[in-house]
Order: C-alpha cells, then structure tokens, then sequence
C-alpha cells in the first residue's frame, strides 16, 4: 500500500482501455506534416480532434513572428508576470485583444486551465455565490473548489433552471456570478445565451462566458457566441484560449469592469506563474491579425463542419444537437467506443476518445474537432471511414443510438 | 434523529432507488459514494433532484462533506431551517 493505492480503481480502468488496443492517452505524434495531417506510427493520418479551428498552428506569418521573438527575446521569461515575466508583447497582446473585445481591460494567462481558474476563484469571495452549468469545463469545476463562495450548480443549458436557483437566494446579500460556455467542449452543443443573458438582467447578477472553443468560430468579427447572438452588453467577464483558434497555448480575460486591473495583484494563479514565452506571444499577437484578416477561415470552417456533421448524422450516426466545429459521435458502450476508435486509427484517421466521468450523461463518445484547413476530401474521408468500420465491426449505425440527449 | 430528518431520509431513498441501475438496501448509513456505486458527477446529479424535491440549494462545499443518507438528509434539514 502505497500512497497512491488509493488510485488503484483508476489504474484499472485505465489498463482496461489502454489494453483494448492503443493507449488513447499517450498517443504520440513522430512528426506533424500540416494542421491536418501527422505522422503516427509511421502512416499517415488525418487529424480530426486537434481543436485547431482555423488551422494557423503552420501559417507562415505566425510562424516568421514566432522566431523573430525567439531570436529577440530568448527562449522564455523565466519568471511571473509580477515579478520578473512582463515584455513588451504581453502588453500588446493584452490591448489587441482588449481592442479586438471592444472592452477596457484584458489579463493574459499562461494557459486558459489558468485563465478559467484564476478569474473564477478570485472573482467570488467568502461571501459571494457562484453558479455553474452542470457540464462545465474541469477548469472551472477547479476554480469552484478553489474559492471559499457557496457553489451551485444549475442544469446543463437550462435558463429556467438558473432562474430558479437565484431565486431561492434572491435574500443572499453577497455578490452573484454565473458561468456559462460558449460551445461545449464534449458534445458541442451552445448556450442559450440570450436566455441566460435575460436571467442575468432580471436577477442583477454578472455573468462570465468561456467562449475557449467558440472564439474565431462564431461572431461577425469572431469574437465567439455572445457576439453571435447580440448580447456582449450583458456579458461582464469573457474568458478565451489562445490553444483553440490561435494555434498556441494561453489564456486571457477581457472586462469593462472598473478597477479591473486589482486582479493583477489578487488572482494568484496569474501572480505565481511563468508568463508565456515571448515566442507564444508573438504567434498569437499576429495568429489574432489573422483571425480578423480572414473572415474566410469561418465560413470555411462551418462549412467543414456542416459536411461531416450532415455526413455521419445520415449514416445513422447520433451526433450533438448543433452543427459546430466539435463534432462527437455517441456510442452505446465504452468498450464500442474504444473499438471503433482503435480501428479508425489503424485506417488513418485520428479524433478523440472521451469516456465517463468526462462526458455528460456518461455518454462515450468519439469525438472530433474540424478545421477551416481541412480539405473537402479530407472530410469524405472521414465519414467513409466513420462507414466502413461501422461495417467491419457489423454496427449498424440507426441501430445503435443511444437515448442520450 | 428528527421527524423532519426521517421523513427527509425517505424521500432521498425513494428517489434514489429510482435512481440506481441495480436494487440495493438504502439505510441512513449507507455511503453515498462507496455503497451507491455513484461517481462524484452522478452524485451531484441526484443532489440536483433533491434540490428541486426540497426547494433548496445545496452548495457543493456542502455537498463534499456528507458521506452517508443520514448525513444528507441532515444537511438539508439544516438548509431548509434556514430558509
């Protein structure tokens, strides 16, 4: 017995699904030949759930920004934003977004895990009360257990259902915060937004959207779902990721509240924490020019997405309720899943595995991420292979769908 | 223990058994977690119902330190005092 006997269910667990063929969570890529395409075990393979929405991880500009900065700045900060961690593409970076927002302030992350945890759990204090989607993001379920507030959750996308929640606390004299997602990571389904926006208004309460997978997917300009559907007046806090649409690693919040910049000295997973390195900086400062420089990558990516969506829901396939850039395809068993995902692999094409506890309704899920680099026939492909395992493993797809909302 | 926790405690039992894939004896002293076989997420699920079935919230702080039925219903009974 050991310190960690008391992990030994999980260990199990993991065996039982790393043994079902390859290990899911170690896959390793030998090199990466384009954002859509990776060497994995010497063959060839599409990569369909890599987040990478608009596909700038190999865009030139980003690229040539990047080594300039590497070369100027040296190979990292080595130290906090407060402390020693602070150049000048921090700041740029923190006003071009805030620019991009059309807010006032902006704090930079070195990752969004951090962004999400810092701003959360530094937001709400002892007296105040937080109130989260029931399928949040991990990052936020963390910072719910890093703050000293009262904690409640509300079910999944259900305005009603918050409304209710305020309500029964409407005496409570502390400060209130709700927390949504734009698009949701497993299922990609979105938030009924102007719903919550409306809850929010009536309740006095402020309200944070994570838009980490919707930022440069929805919006006129991109700014994520708030901007979609007309509400960013209401939304006080926004939280993004600079892993998803930007091609690199970080996080940022963006506010219009006054005296925003105290977080500075408050957020402690901002204050002990090496900022980025000047080189992610600088691939971001220009991956965001491109996001607005080309409009084109949106259209082109819900294209994308609306031909493999439309493609495995007509093969029978039960997909998520909206047509969005995730994609996730729900089987009835995790040993169907695991299965089905190996023999995907095998034949080229590379997505997600998520299995319970990470996926709502425990569903198990093979899930993928399109993007705005994917070609046609890299999308046909896709769904061909999605076909041809269905039959090798005698699934029939219509015949498997689970009852799973 | 109270009426009020009593009769808390059967209502949790009778929406639980509801609840769990496979029948199983529900006392006051039954682990939620261990016993139940419920994982943290399917937990906080059926506190959801709860919530609604006794007008309450309870925060998830609450929620992390109640082990058994007996626990839970008394947190609750305490949740709706002081309502």
């Amino acid at each position: 017995m050991t310190i960690l006997a008391k992990y030994t269910k999980l260990r199990e667990h993991y065996h039982r699904i790393a043994g079902a063929g390859r290990d899911p969570f170690t896959v390793k890529f030998d090199a990466m030949l384009s954002p859509t395409e990776g060497m994995l075990n010497g063959r060839r393979t599409i990569l369909l759930g890599t987040n990478n929405y608009l596909g700038l991880t190999f865009d030139q500009s980003c690229i040539d920004k990047g080594v300039d900065a590497l070369k100027s700045f040296g190979t990292g900060t080595t130290g906090s934003r407060i402390a020693n961690g602070s150049y000048d593409g921090h700041a740029a970076l923190e006003r071009e977004l805030a620019t991009f927002y059309g807010r006032e302030s902006c704090m930079v992350f070195t990752t969004g895990y951090q962004a999400n945890l810092g701003i959360i759990s530094t937001l709400v204090g002892k007296d105040d009360l937080l109130f989260l989607d029931s399928d949040s993001h991990a990052s936020i379920y963390d910072a719910a257990k890093m703050t000293p507030a009262q904690v409640i959750r509300f079910r999944h996308n259900d305005p009603e259902d918050l409304n209710k929640r305020l309500r029964r606390v409407a005496d409570h004299p502390g400060n209130k915060l709700v927390v949504v997602e734009g698009i949701y990571s497993m299922l990609g389904d979105v938030a009924p937004l102007k719903e919550f926006a409306q809850v929010k208004r009536e309740n006095g309460v402020y309200l944070l959207v994570d838009e980490a997978h919707s930022m440069g997917v929805l919006g006129e300009t991109g700014r994520g779902l708030a901007q979609e559907v007309g509400v960013e007046d209401d939304v006080d806090f926004i939280v993004g990721t600079f892993s998803k649409s930007l091609g690199a690693v970080g996080g940022f919040c963006v506010s219009d509240l006054p005296d925003f910049d105290v977080m500075r000295v408050a957020c402690r997973p901002y204050m002990f924490t090496a900022s980025l390195p000047p080189s992610v900086i600088a691939t971001c400062l220009r991956s965001l020019e491109r996001l607005q420089e080309e409009p084109g990558l949106r259209t082109k990516l819900m294209a994308n997405s609306k031909r493999l969506y439309d493609g495995l829901r007509n093969l029978g396939f039960q997909v998520g309720p909206d047509v969005n850039p995730i994609v996730a395809v729900s089987l009835p068993s995790i040993e169907l899943a695991i299965t089905f995902w190996n023999r995907l692999l095998e034949e080229g094409l590379y997505l997600n595995l998520a299995l319970p506890p990470a996926t709502p309704n425990s569903q198990s899920l093979l899930r993928t991420s399109v993007s705005a680099a994917h070609t046609t026939k890299q999308i046909d492909t896709a769904i061909d292979l999605f076909a041809k395992v269905a039959r090798q493993l005698g699934v029939q797809p219509a015949l498997v769908q689970t009852a799973a909302e | 223990m109270t009426t009020d926790v009593n009769d808390i405690v059967e209502t949790i039992i009778a929406a639980l058994v509801k609840t769990l894939p496979t029948p199983v004896t529900v006392t006051t002293e039954t682990s939620i977690t261990r016993d139940l076989g419920l994982d943290s997420l399917a937990v906080m699920d059926f506190v959801m119902v709860l919530e609604d079935k006794f007008d309450v919230s309870i925060p998830m702080e609450r929620i992390a330190e109640v082990e058994t039925i007996g626990d839970l219903a008394r947190t609750i009974s305490e949740l709706r005092g002081h309502a």
